[in-house]
């Protein structure tokens, strides 16, 4: 018996034939009767009239009966809703049935009922099932719960149904697991926010074990929910690595797939130094190798998938250079995709071999595909140094052929070759013009022209091969068109003489007879450079300009961590991300890759941070050298602060580079910009907006500090006190203060006559410091000092004097000289004009000396009643050389850590602990000297209470 | 996840469409049709997007079928899913085609419904699906035992094996069938070589057999070695260096990965043990050495030597030597030592076929061929010479050391078991460049 009769039932009045027969009292006959139902709805006929009657025939014990009307209710239920309530009593009754394979495929079907009146019906039966004592059943109403939610998510949420869905991921039996994780990973994607998928330490464990023992696809709903989860450090990490690894033996590629995708994505937690790690690439390499003798389907996709794992760590496969070696009778699919991920692995050692079958690919007959090839050669050449020489002349014998796309292909790529190698292989350019007639395509044109225009001077004719594109000027594209006044304009400034005529040609051309704004301006600025400045135009249109980058086509990094989060999936095909070609709420979640921890180069993630703090009740907290090391990364972002302010340097940079873009495209190169003037630091203006943020702390700090530089421009300055009274010194008052700008210290001081003769002859000495401090330049007093005259001098000082400990340690003697008499007088300096500009310790050093300083060597002070808030603080520090180094917030306090610099050399490094709300802070400083501790923290009090 | 499957004839008439996602429409049946089977340009890609539906297809002689979904999906899942309906489909009724489909439609869409639900892909191994889904209509007087060892199979641990299983002869046999790909340069330097090898099982056996299988794999070999220190010497030459395996889902992976061991129980009947690749000292059974000549432009001269390199006391069967011809061919004379060989114009390639031939031996084809002259600027593009045979070894090196046989509960053990051991090597894609 066979059942294709039922596709040939064509007659007029079918419908009532049908109608009658479904009525009919016989089974065989009724059943005979669906299966052309059936038949007819498969091939597109409408057979909705016959609801009732096929709906009548459901209540039946012949389950292959049942499961065609259940078939025929899938497909028509929507468009009779009304009707289709007749069949839930049947529904309800069946999820009662003894047969675990009926309840499993009433609630089945059910599910795939998207008719909204009777779902609330369904309710009853989904939530025994889901509790059902047959696995097979509850597995089906895992699935099930996720069909409701795509009807009414409303519902399920009301129903609880997600919780008992969660239980089901504590199912003993592995089927149930895989596919309650399924469902639930479906519905958590249309709740981005929600916690539904609450993955910690101890589910994650269950999703493993289940691993073990679940089907292929099983295996592969599990593993990508895995992929979705954040290991909270690298020990776990590796340990769920370790379970996943198994995995790469599987039979199925998609297995295979998931679970690279779950080792990519937490190998960015591993230290790159551990072993593991290096064993985990090396695991990597022989699945994918495999994968390649799949079925072409599956390589094209496993292809797709390797090109980005090529990009993201290309040691994995960089010996595996020969698997993706062509095949004869590979699809096309296959073999560009094959020829894409060759050029990536492109590298010296391999040359050889690969320009050998790039070779062999030219002469293919694929049109596509002998392009590619060709585009290749020329992207070896560009890659690898060495080999450029012998690309070049493969792409001559190739261009020798004649084969006209061929040719174009090659002209172009030899275009890119000269801008990677200038004046090298100029040589091949004869053969090129040999050419010019067969060049068909715009891009082929383009990049003859650009050759012409580059190299005017060693062609002869120039100025004719110029002119016989031009007849045709409005016939071209615009790429070549541009190409051909950037070009013509080249030639006549490398050969005024003779192209005068062909330049005004091509300008009125460009200006006059076109409607193309891009092919006019540039006209426009070539002709005002010209009349107005030609030895300008020289420089700027014949400039020297930057090569072109080794790699090319490269997926921008941060879409490339995205995909490689999606391996195995459609993005990872299509090379986009989801929300680019899935529709409404789904796929818009954005994934990325953990971000990278470990010794050498490491960034903290948001979670690790407070977990990574020490207990409180130790006074000096020195965060893991991990999370320091994040602070530096953020902090780096910017150039070092010490310059000028950056405000001005910006806004110069600024109007540089505006200049260097346009400059550069006027001279006629695509794609380039001048990448190195382009370095001008982010306004200050667009800076505050990531002050409160706490993961914008460094760069909050970075606009802090140069704001800091740019209003106060040196370190505080106390009043003037009166160190020498009159009275003690026959009349000569002296008042001063100690002042620290830019890196030179001086004494500012303001002399008065209070005597009544005139006092000159004036000299002044300090007697061996602490520090060194001395006079750089004699005291000055231009003109004698009448009485009740004041002059005010500023006295450069150096500290390169004799040194003597003082006690205390920041007294300073001095002696003053006059025609009179000598005085002598003390006075302490604050000590912070003592701070050196140089006093910013790199972290890492921070850290090791931190720990390296004794900590009986630790003194702890309080300053009171401070207003500030941390940044304003760090601000106000770092205008006296008290550097910032770090700033961390722990359980509510902000943290600082700082350091400075002596003059003498001597490192403080200090940890200030703020409150919010509280004005006291706490100051701990560490120091190899400990005696300056107490000066220092007097330099605190003086510096953050002016 | 996927929203429809379609499968269509060469015509594009729809067989079968189940949708499962109320995303997708009738009318993507219809893009498929329009965009893909019936385009004008022979589509590039497995994977067509037309309209923000993404449409995954493979192709079975000429039938087409169709996965259609909206959403990012796991991809390889989606071929891999497609390829298991299709041995789905072959294990219930044969080949796949438009009349087998039309034949079983009421089989295929039973099917749909338990291997895929709401798109996601269900237990599909055909021995579990035949306890309870058969072409004879389905068996709906299970007993209530009956009932749940289905459910239990087809959920549980072990869904590819049903409990119960009784033979009088406990029997099983083991084929290495490993298939040598080669590149080669038209000067005989080896471009590219490996052996993509599978070992297949047939086991008749009773009860629920635990098994253990054992092959010269050198890291096996190694490790043992260190414990026994003279038997490295003979037995680590021969053991041979796996690039990578893969397993049938039965096979304890996790036990795979720590000790190297392959233990598993096995489903009954036929099944695919492993997939292994090797491509160090893999021996290659024939060397192909080209020798073309053009004289003048109407003229080709072709001279092949192939020489096999193997024992001599072995036979090699089937060898099959294709010399493509250019396609402006007019005539062929072609000598050959041995063997037949004749030129099909409808081919474009000299066939030579030889029956059998002894290792170590060589035989050699010439052939004129004449062509018509032409004002085709093209060059042609010399398609490699490639070969097909089959010998009685595996040319990977590997052998099978043992497979035991536990079964606890039923009272036979591993030297009841009656096992059959037979290797083959197959040419993959064989080809020298000339």
């Amino acid at each position: 018996m066979t059942d294709s009769k039922y596709f040939t039932t064509t007659k007029k009045g079918e419908i009532f034939e049908l109608k009658a027969e479904l009525n009919s009292d016989k089974k065989e006959k009724k059943k005979e009767a669906v299966k052309k139902v059936i038949a007819s709805m498969t091939v597109g006929k409408d057979v909705s009239a016959l609801f009732p009657d096929v709906v009548n025939c459901m209540q039946t014990d012949n389950l292959e009966l049942k499961k065609l009307v259940y078939l025929y209710l899938m497909n028509y239920a929507k468009s009779q809703p009304d009707m289709a309530i007749m069949a839930v009593n049947t529904f309800v009754k069946d999820c009662e049935d003894p047969n675990p394979l009926i309840r499993a495929l009433a609630v089945r079907t059910m599910g795939c009922i998207r008719v909204d009146k009777i779902t609330e019906y369904l309710c009853e039966p989904l939530r025994k099932c889901l509790k059902d004592e047959d696995p097979y059943v509850r597995k089906t109403a895992a699935v099930c719960v996720a069909k409701l939610h795509d009807i009414n998510a409303q519902l399920v949420e009301d129903q609880g149904f997600l919780d008992t869905l969660k239980d089901l991921i504590s199912d003993s039996n592995p089927m149930v697991v895989a596919n309650a994780v399924a469902a639930l990973s479906e519905i958590a994607e249309s709740h981005p926010s929600s916690n539904l998928l609450d993955l910690n330490p101890q589910s994650i464990n269950k999703l493993l074990t289940a691993l073990n023992e679940c089907t292929e696809w099983g295996q592969i709903f599990i593993l990508d929910c895995l992929a979705n989860y954040m290991p909270k450090d690298d020990r776990e990490a590796q340990s769920i690595c370790e379970r996943v690894t198994p995995r790469l033996s599987h039979a199925n590629s998609a297995v295979v797939l998931s679970a690279v995708k779950v080792l990519m994505k937490f190998m960015e937690m591993l230290s790159k130094d551990l072993d593991y790690y290096g064993t985990l690439l090396k695991k990597l390499a022989p699945p994918l190798v495999t994968l390649l003798s799949a079925e072409p389907e599956l390589q094209y996709v496993a292809l797709r998938n390797i090109n980005l794992i090529v990009q993201k760590r290309p040691e994995i496969l960089k010996h595996e250079m020969k698997v993706f070696f062509v095949k004869y009778n590979d699809p096309i699919y296959v073999k560009l995709e094959k020829l894409d991920i060759m050029i990536r692995l492109a590298s010296q050692a391999n040359i050889a071999q690969v320009l050998a079958e790039l070779k062999e690919y030219a002469t293919e007959v694929d049109v596509d595909f002998v392009r590619k090839a060709v585009r290749a050669i020329g992207r070896c050449a560009i890659k690898v140094e060495q080999s450029a020489e012998r690309c070049v002349s493969t792409l001559l014998d190739l261009i020798q052929t004649k084969v006209n796309y061929v040719v174009q292909e090659a002209i172009v790529v030899i275009k890119d070759i000269f801008r990677k190698y200038p004046n090298k292989y100029e040589s091949v350019i004869a053969t090129l013009c040999e050419n010019l007639d067969s060049l068909d395509e715009p891009e082929a044109r383009a990049a003859m022209i650009w050759i012409v225009g580059e190299y005017a001077e060693r062609i002869d004719n120039a100025d004719e091969l110029l002119e016989s594109f031009l007849e045709g000027f409005h016939d071209e594209s615009t790429q070549v068109q541009l190409q051909l006044l950037t070009a013509i304009v080249k030639l006549f400034l490398k050969k005024p003489t003779e192209t005068q005529e062909l330049v005004q040609q091509v300008l009125s051309l460009a200006t006059q007879d076109s409607d193309n704004p891009d092919l006019r301006d540039r006209g426009y600025i070539y002709w005002r450079l010209l009349s107005t400045d030609p030895v300008a135009a020289k420089e700027v249109v014949l400039a020297e300009k930057p090569l072109i980058s080794e790699e090319t086509d490269l997926i921008e990094p941060t879409l490339l961590d995205e995909l490689i989060c999606y391996i195995g999936t459609l993005a990872s095909v299509y090379h986009k991300p989801p929300s680019a070609f899935v529709e409404g709420s789904r796929g818009v979640v954005h994934k990325s890759l953990p971000p990278r921890t470990g010794s050498s180069e490491s960034a903290e993630s948001p979670e690790a941070a407070p977990t990574g703090a020490p207990p409180s009740e130790q006074p000096a907290v020195i965060p893991a050298q991990g999370d320091l090391l994040g602070d530096l990364l953020n902090l780096d972002l910017g150039p070092p602060v010490s310059g000028p302010p950056m405000t001005t340097a910006s806004v110069q940079m600024g109007a540089v580079d505006l200049l260097g873009g346009g400059l550069d495209s006027l001279m006629g190169d695509e794609s380039e910009g001048m990448g190195g003037t382009n370095f001008a630091a982010p306004p200050a203006g667009t800076m505050p907006a990531t002050l409160s943020a706490p993961i914008g702390g460094g760069l909050g700090d970075l606009f802090d500090l140069t704001s800091g530089v740019g209003t106060l421009s040196g370190s505080y300055v106390a009043p003037k006190a009166v160190w020498l009274p009159a009275m003690k010194a026959k009349g000569l008052e002296i008042s001063g203060t100690f002042t620290r700008q830019v890196g030179s210290i001086s004494m500012d001081l303001l002399l008065t006559n209070k005597a009544l003769q005139v006092m000159s002859d004036f000299a002044i000495q300090f007697n061996r410091n602490s520090f060194g401090l001395a006079p750089a330049a004699p005291l000055q007093v231009h003109a004698p000092l009448s009485p009740n005259q004041t002059v005010e001098i500023s006295l450069p000082l150096n500290t390169v004097g004799s040194v003597m400990k003082m006690d205390p340690l920041n007294n300073l003697q001095v002696a003053v000289k006059n025609n009179i008499d000598v005085f002598y007088f003390s006075t302490l300096y604050p000590l912070h004009i003592l701070f050196v500009e140089d006093g910013k310790m790199e972290r890492q050093m921070f850290l090791a000396t931190w720990k390296d300083i004794p900590n009986e060597n630790e003194a702890q002070f309080q300053i009171k009643d401070c207003p500030l808030n941390a940044e304003a603080v760090s601000s106000k520090l770092q205008g006296s050389n008290i550097f910032t180094i770090a700033k961390r917030n722990v359980e509510g306090q902000d943290m600082l850590y700082q350091s400075l610099k002596l003059t003498n050399g001597i490192w403080v490094l200090a940890e200030l602990r703020i409150q919010p709300g509280n004005p006291n802070f706490t100051l701990s400083l560490k120091c190899r000297a400990p005696e300056v501790s107490q000066h220092v923290y007097q330099a605190y009090e003086t510096v953050l209470k002016n | 996840m996927i929203g429809g499957l379609f499968i269509y004839n060469h015509k594009g008439e729809v067989l079968i469409s189940r949708v499962y996602r109320d995303d997708i429409g009738r009318n993507a049946v219809d893009a498929f049709r329009v965009n893909v089977i019936h385009a004008r340009q022979q589509v590039r890609s497995p994977v067509t997007n037309i309209a923000r539906t993404s449409f995954f297809h493979v192709k079975r002689s000429n039938i087409w079928l169709a996965a259609v979904t909206k959403q990012n999906v796991n991809a390889a899942m989606v071929f891999e899913f497609l390829y298991k309906m299709c041995d789905v489909m072959a294990a219930y009724f044969g080949k796949i085609s438009e009349e087998n489909i039309k034949n079983n439609f009421v089989l295929i869409y039973e099917l749909l419904d338990e291997i895929l639900d709401f798109g996601y892909p269900q237990n599909s191994e055909t021995g579990a699906l035949k306890t309870f889904i058969t072409q004879q209509g389905i068996k709906s007087q299970h007993t209530k035992e009956e009932q749940s060892q289905i459910t239990s199979q087809v959920t549980g641990q072990i869904g590819w094996r049903r409990e119960g299983i009784k033979y009088r002869r406990n029997e099983l046999f083991l084929d290495v069938l490993e298939s040598v790909n080669l590149l080669m340069s038209p000067q005989g330097q080896v471009l590219s070589a490996h052996v993509s090898g599978r070992v297949v099982m047939k086991s008749y056996l009773s009860g629920m057999p635990e098994c253990k299988f054992g092959m010269n794999d050198k890291i096996v070999i190694e490790k043992q070695g260190k414990g026994t220190a003279d038997e490295t010497g003979k037995s680590g030459k021969q053991s041979i260096a796996i690039d990578d395996c893969t397993f049938h889902q039965c096979v304890r992976l996790s036990k795979f990965d720590s000790e190297r061991s392959i233990s598993f129980i096995p489903p009954d009947g036929e099944f695919e043990l492993m997939r292994y690749r090797t491509t160090k000292d893999i021996i290659l059974p024939f060397r192909v050495i080209p020798l073309v000549r053009e004289v003048g432009r109407t003229k080709l001269e072709v001279k092949v030597v192939i020489k096999s390199n193997f024992k001599p006391s072995l036979l090699a069967q089937k060898i099959e030597v294709r010399i493509p011809t250019p396609l402006n061919t007019s005539g062929v004379q072609v000598i050959c030592m041995k063997g037949k060989a004749k030129y099909k114009a409808s081919e474009n390639a000299i066939v030579w076929k030889i029956k059998r031939m002894a290792g170590m031996k060589e035989s050699q084809i010439s052939a004129e061929i004449e062509l018509l002259p032409t004002n085709d600027k093209k060059k042609w593009a010399r398609p490699p010479i490639s070969m097909n045979f089959e010998v009685p070894f595996a040319p990977s090196g590997l052998k099978v050391r043992y497979l035991k046989v536990f079964e606890p509960k039923l009272n036979y053990s591993d030297h009841d078991v009656i096992k059959w051991v037979r290797y083959i090597g197959r040419s993959g894609i064989y080809e020298t460049r000339c």
